[in-house]
């Protein structure tokens, strides 16, 4: 029964809250916006600079 | 091993310690400890040599331990403590076990191997003064890279298994509804930490394989840009794992609940996508980068990191002011904040590490983060100040604050000396906070940060000459540092006394004071405040946050406008 009602307050819970409940959602987020907004932008930059003659 | 054989439970708390968590924990923190003292002591030798007066080291030894001295306390002090403060924070909060206890033994003897041989590099060795950043292609011993990659592999896995640990206590259920704010906290430092290291790694290992020959080139500009995202997001993890602190701090001694669960784990979750960035404020020079890159990674995403502090610096005293007036001192403005327990270091170290991380660290972190105000003091003495101010004043403070909890606690020692330890937060946060306002001082009149002296005075057309002011303002810092490194040997004095000589406690022997507060009953908090506003004080020290944040951000561009004279 107890597990019932975890189900029922699992499935109304609000998409927000569900995010921060997920620490694998959270590791992704950390990792992905870094990763694309300074790491691999970044490269991108340095890497089309044109080499000297 | 029986259930009661695997935990203790505090007699003070009702915490229940898993044991082979509660060992780890312990050897962390003597480890981060150790390197602490370390650290401090080459502190106290660079400051010497940046007073003019003194300039104790000769240019070979000063590199040398300015080398020792950054990478002792700002990566193995910090991320040591920031480990023992993850395995409580997942073990001990959710009273769970910890996962793969051996594993973890594992990554602290990887950890504590690598701290040691990146000492031998740098201390014994002597070819490795190549400063905290490193910058390829400046050659460092192979022992030098080695050392630091050992380390962030042990911290790395100690991360995942600090995740593991989440997955066990949600799986037993031994925690209702979602984790405690304070173990979030601590996530978000898992997660930035992880983005840290694996950066960290990516870069590392390339030049490792450089320096033995391997690989026959590293681009600087590539370097840079991967290491800062490794440099800068290290001192990232301080800060989550700082705020987090600071939250557990205001439970413990006022029982305070946070002001709004939704808005703090909001504030976290910012830092989580966000923070990380903010590494591109030291590029800000860089040729090989456009402005668009710079300004979006500093000027835009930045600044909701920024937020995310701003509503952590609102709700921590906020909630602390609530839960003081819900406990009956409610007149005037003031009246909790004046009757705090300010003889308390758990209490007056976090504070004061609150104050200082958010008026030095936070707002000169914003002036130094936008790409124009950044010329003004870009790699001058500024930039050490600036981090002294949030990793010193700001982390430190809130790991010392909390150590002194914790060696009853978790050590099971009587502190000693308690009239100095009540003394040690202000003599060290009025040190470091000299260290931060003197070196930005100094910056903003253009001292370098990178010289062993500041005066050229060896070169041939006799060197340069700084302003009194600027002299003065090195001459203060040196001063300063004594002032810090006395409250810093206050504190290894007082922590390693207790855990040598202080009365032990046994399992089931409460320590005879309070030691967590209760949380007041809910209608308590009815009618606290000054009419509308339940927490008045706390608005009022906002507000005048904001109004020196304002000034000093345009007394920054008055500076920058008089750079270049129009005539």
């Amino acid at each position: 029964m107890a597990d019932k009602n975890e189900q029922i307050d699992e499935s109304n819970m609000p998409a927000m809250q569900r995010v921060l409940d997920n620490p694998f959602i959270l590791l992704f987020i950390g990792i992905l916006i870094p990763t694309l907004a300074y790491i691999v932008w970044g490269i991108m930059e340095l890497i089309s600079i044109p080499i000297a003659d | 091993m029986s259930n009661g054989a695997m935990f203790r439970t505090c007699p003070d708390t009702g915490l229940k310690f898993h044991r082979p968590a509660e060992s780890l924990m312990k050897a962390n923190a003597v480890a981060a400890v150790v390197f602490l003292l370390v650290g401090g002591f080459f502190g106290l030798l660079v400051g010497l040599t940046r007073w003019p007066e003194v300039h104790l080291l000769e240019a070979e030894s000063f590199y040398l331990v300015l080398t020792g001295h950054g990478i002792n306390v700002l990566i193995f002090w910090i991320i040591f403590f920031e480990m023992a403060v993850l395995q409580f924070c997942s073990s001990t909060l959710l009273g769970c076990r910890l996962a793969t206890p051996q594993l973890a033994w594992t990554a602290w003897g990887l950890m504590v191997a690598g701290a040691l041989i990146n000492n031998y590099a740098v201390l014994w060795l002597g070819n490795s003064s190549v400063m905290m950043t490193s910058y390829a292609p400046m050659p460092a011993d192979p022992l030098f890279y080695l050392g630091l990659i050992l380390f962030a592999v042990g911290a790395l896995i100690n991360c995942f298994i600090f995740l593991a640990t989440l997955v066990i206590a949600r799986s037993e259920r031994t925690y209702q509804g979602s984790i405690p704010l304070v173990t979030f906290g601590a996530l978000t430092a898992a997660i930035i930490a992880i983005f840290t290291i694996a950066s960290g790694a990516i870069i590392l290992i390339p030049t490792f394989l450089w320096s033995v020959g391997i690989v026959s080139n590293i681009d600087a500009g590539v370097y840079r840009l991967i290491w800062w995202a490794f440099g800068h997001s290290s001192q990232q993890i301080n800060v989550s794992a700082h705020v987090a602190v600071w939250y557990a701090i205001a439970a413990i001694v006022f029982g305070a609940k946070p002001l709004s669960e939704k808005v703090s784990r909001v504030a976290f979750l910012m830092y989580i996508a966000v923070l990380q960035i903010a590494s591109a404020h030291h590029l800000l020079v860089d040729p090989g980068l456009s402005s668009e890159w710079k300004i979006f990674n500093t000027s835009y995403a930045m600044y909701l990191a920024v937020m995310a502090s701003m509503v952590h610096g609102l709700t921590v005293p906020g909630s602390i002011e609530a839960a003081q007036r819900a406990r009956g001192l409610n007149s005037g403005l003031f009246e909790w904040l004046r009757k705090a327990p300010w003889g308390n270091p758990v209490f007056s170290g976090m504070f004061l590490s609150l104050v200082g991380f958010g008026v030095l660290g936070g707002i000169t972190g914003v002036v130094m983060g936008a790409e124009q105000i950044n010329l003004v003091m870009h790699n001058t003495l500024y930039v050490p100040g600036h981090f002294h101010g949030t990793v010193v004043v700001g982390t430190t403070l809130a790991f010392m604050a909390l150590t002194y909890w914790l060696v009853p606690i978790l050590f099971r020692r009587e502190l000693i000396l308690p009239k100095l330890a009540s003394w040690q937060p202000y003599i060290f946060g009025l040190g470091m906070a000299g260290v931060a306002l003197f070196l930005m001082g100094a910056g903003t009149l253009g001292v370098p940060r990178r010289h062993w002296d500041i005066l050229f005075s060896g070169a041939a057309d006799g060197g340069y000459e700084f302003s009194a002011a600027a002299l003065t303002m090195m001459s203060l810092n040196g001063m300063s540092v004594v002032l810090a490194c006395l409250g810093g040997a206050l504190f290894i004095l007082i922590v390693v006394g207790s855990l040598l000589f202080g009365r032990r406690l046994d399992e089931g022997a409460k320590v005879g004071r309070e030691m967590i507060a209760a949380t007041p009953a809910d209608s308590a908090y009815k009618g606290i405040g000054v009419g509308a506003i339940t927490i008045p004080g706390t608005l009022a020290m906002v507000f005048v946050f904001f109004a020196a944040f304002v000034l000093y951000y345009f007394i920054n561009w008055k500076y920058l406008a008089e750079t270049w004279g129009i005539s």
